[in-house]
């Protein structure tokens, strides 16, 4: 069944499509847009604004909202939702999503559709709640033990949080996989206009249903790199999932290498193979520059101001955004630091996108960081610093 | 135009809806407006700080660099942010809450409780901001304002907002320095 967002009624529950809003609430907005029928959630700051957000829409539209009593329960409870047919998210912070690994970890093995939004704080452990931060952008990619692929969102305004999450619906639906939307303290309590989506730029992309009866439908049979069809509880389907390497049929078969081999390896190239589809990100370029940047998040703020004042001194300076962090748009990456000398990475951490940078340049270009921690963004003058003087080693 | 405002206070004082109100009114002035909050753990007590950026340009880093004006409503936001400002840009204070030489000195608590209630006293520094940046016209701030306090506070906030406005203009421009 063609899932259809009745408009009209989302518009009545999410009031004028001009707002003066903030980025947690925004990115409620952008959930609903994106067909979200079931949120699960457990307060924590800065994200607490999110579950409160949709615990007052989200009944007004006949769906349900559930307080869990931890983060392992709420990402539990959002797996479920989604085998049951949902489109579902939860959204956390460090702490919460430390302990989401798990659950991250068992949503790519078993190819659930899920999102989840961390607006990420100070850590580590439970660090400085009400400040910003960028410092799991590497667990956002590594965190679940075992090999998997990600895919991963970083929002640099309230507008973003609308638009990536929306997004993030889409892309969990299509690859049947966790998408993470990695955005921070300050987008998330930052307030700015937005524009919610008309009507005719809504566009929700379902998992792909069975096209076998009942009784012919292998739930995880699909080719190498692709997306197997997926068959919501309930519909007169059978299917079986479990965390455990299964079969096609779903049924543990653990000891088998080859079983094992394929199945990891299709988990991995559906999304590894369509980074190029998958690959967002904003280029600022002109002629004869030798240093450029790349951000993503609300340091790619700072990072806009610092080519502003960098320019208006008469200085040359490239700026590449990424808007998609995982997969790892490389080929991105590595086309825009051709020909530069040096490559700034701001962060709101001690070092973590710039290695994924490094590597994906392969020594092209020296990069260096301007690492920020304790809950103040970067100024722009700091990056504009490190173009003159050089960043700090990674 | 670019107007860079800082208010600080402690947590409970509204100052963090006084910076949406302004923020919020600018966009619906037409304007490009970020507004930001830092606050501690604690939901009353403690600092909280609200920032707005207005410009007519659009805004890349959403932080204030050199405000235009401080308003400090506590003494301690004072102590800490009241000295950080561009050199021409205006620091105002609460003239019973916060002491301090060489600032304007602002009876915004006094005003507030001379319209009825102490608790609006974020509503009248806010008709005072927006007479004194001038860059929203007052209609589209008191109904801003409407928009954004509890149901059946409604007099008791367009008093306030209107009260902060007439006490900028009865002090031509404000320079009346304590």
């Amino acid at each position: 069944m063609a899932r259809e967002l009745d408009y009209r009624r989302v518009m009545e529950v999410l009031g004028s499509r001009e707002q003066f809003a903030q980025g947690d609430v925004a990115c409620a907005y952008g959930a609903i847009l994106g067909g979200c029928d079931f949120f699960a959630g457990y307060p924590i700051t800065p994200a607490t604004e999110v579950a409160e957000t949709m615990a007052v829409l989200l009944p007004r539209l006949g769906c349900a909202v559930m307080q869990m009593e931890d983060e392992i329960a709420s990402l539990s409870a959002v797996i479920g939702a989604a085998w049951a047919g949902s489109r579902a998210f939860t959204a956390t912070s460090g702490p919460g999503f430390s302990l989401m690994q798990e659950g991250i970890g068992y949503a790519c093995m078993t190819e659930t559709p899920c999102v989840i939004i961390n607006v990420q704080r100070s850590g580590p452990s439970t660090g400085q709640p009400t400040e910003p931060a960028q410092g799991d952008m590497l667990q956002a990619r590594w965190g679940t033990h075992g090999d998997h692929e990600i895919i991963a969102l970083a929002p640099a305004s309230v507008q973003e949080c609308v638009d990536l999450t929306r997004l993030a619906f889409n892309l969990a639906e299509e690859y049947r996989n966790p998408v993470l939307v990695m955005t921070d303290g300050e987008v998330g309590h930052m307030r700015e206009k937005i524009v919610l989506p008309a009507e005719d730029e809504i566009e929700l992309v379902e998992r792909c249903p069975p096209t076998n009866k009942p009784g012919a439908y292998v739930p995880f049979r699909a080719a190498p790199g692709s997306v197997p069809e997926m068959a919501s509880f309930g519909t007169g389907f059978h299917t079986y999932v479990t965390g455990l390497t299964h079969d096609e049929r779903g049924l543990p078969a653990t000891d088998d290498a080859e079983q094992h081999t394929r199945l990891v390896r299709r988990l991995v190239d559906k999304i590894r193979d369509d980074t190029e589809r998958l690959t967002r990100v904003e280029v600022d370029s002109e002629e004869g520059a030798k240093v450029g940047i790349v951000s993503y998040g609300i340091s790619a703020r700072s990072a806009a101001g610092a080519v502003r004042i960098a320019r208006a001194e008469g200085r040359k300076i490239n700026h590449l955004r990424l808007i998609s962090v995982y997969p790892f748009p490389e080929r991105a990456v590595r086309d825009f630091a051709n020909g530069l000398d040096r490559i700034i990475v701001p962060e709101l951490n001690l070092g973590q996108i710039c290695h994924v940078v490094r590597e994906a340049l392969e020594g092209e270009a020296t990069v260096e960081r301007v690492s920020r921690i304790g809950g103040e963004i970067i100024p722009p003058e700091e990056i504009v610093k490190a173009l003159i003087e050089g960043g700090e080693q990674v | 135009m670019k107007k860079e405002i800082r208010i600080c206070g402690f947590g409970g004082q509204g100052v963090i809806l006084a910076g949406v109100v302004l923020g919020e009114a600018a966009t619906r002035a037409g304007y490009q407006a970020v507004q930001t909050q830092s606050y501690g753990p604690e939901s009353r007590g403690g600092a909280a700080r609200a920032e707005v950026v207005i410009s007519s340009e659009p805004i890349d880093y959403p932080r204030v660099s050199r405000p235009d004006v401080v308003v400090a409503l506590s003494q301690a936001g004072y102590d800490r942010f009241g000295q950080d400002v561009a050199d021409d840009g205006i620091v105002l204070v609460d003239q019973a809450l916060v002491k301090a030489e060489g600032v304007t000195s602002v009876p915004f608590t006094t005003t507030a409780e001379e319209v009825g209630r102490k608790i609006v006293a974020n509503i009248v520094m806010v008709g005072y901001l927006g007479a004194l940046i001038d860059v929203v016209p007052h209609d589209v701030l008191e109904s801003t304002v409407l928009a954004n306090i509890p149901a059946g506070t409604e007099d008791l906030n367009r008093l306030a907002v209107r009260a902060g406005r007439d006490l900028w203009l009865s002090n031509e421009g404000g320079n009346n320095g304590s």
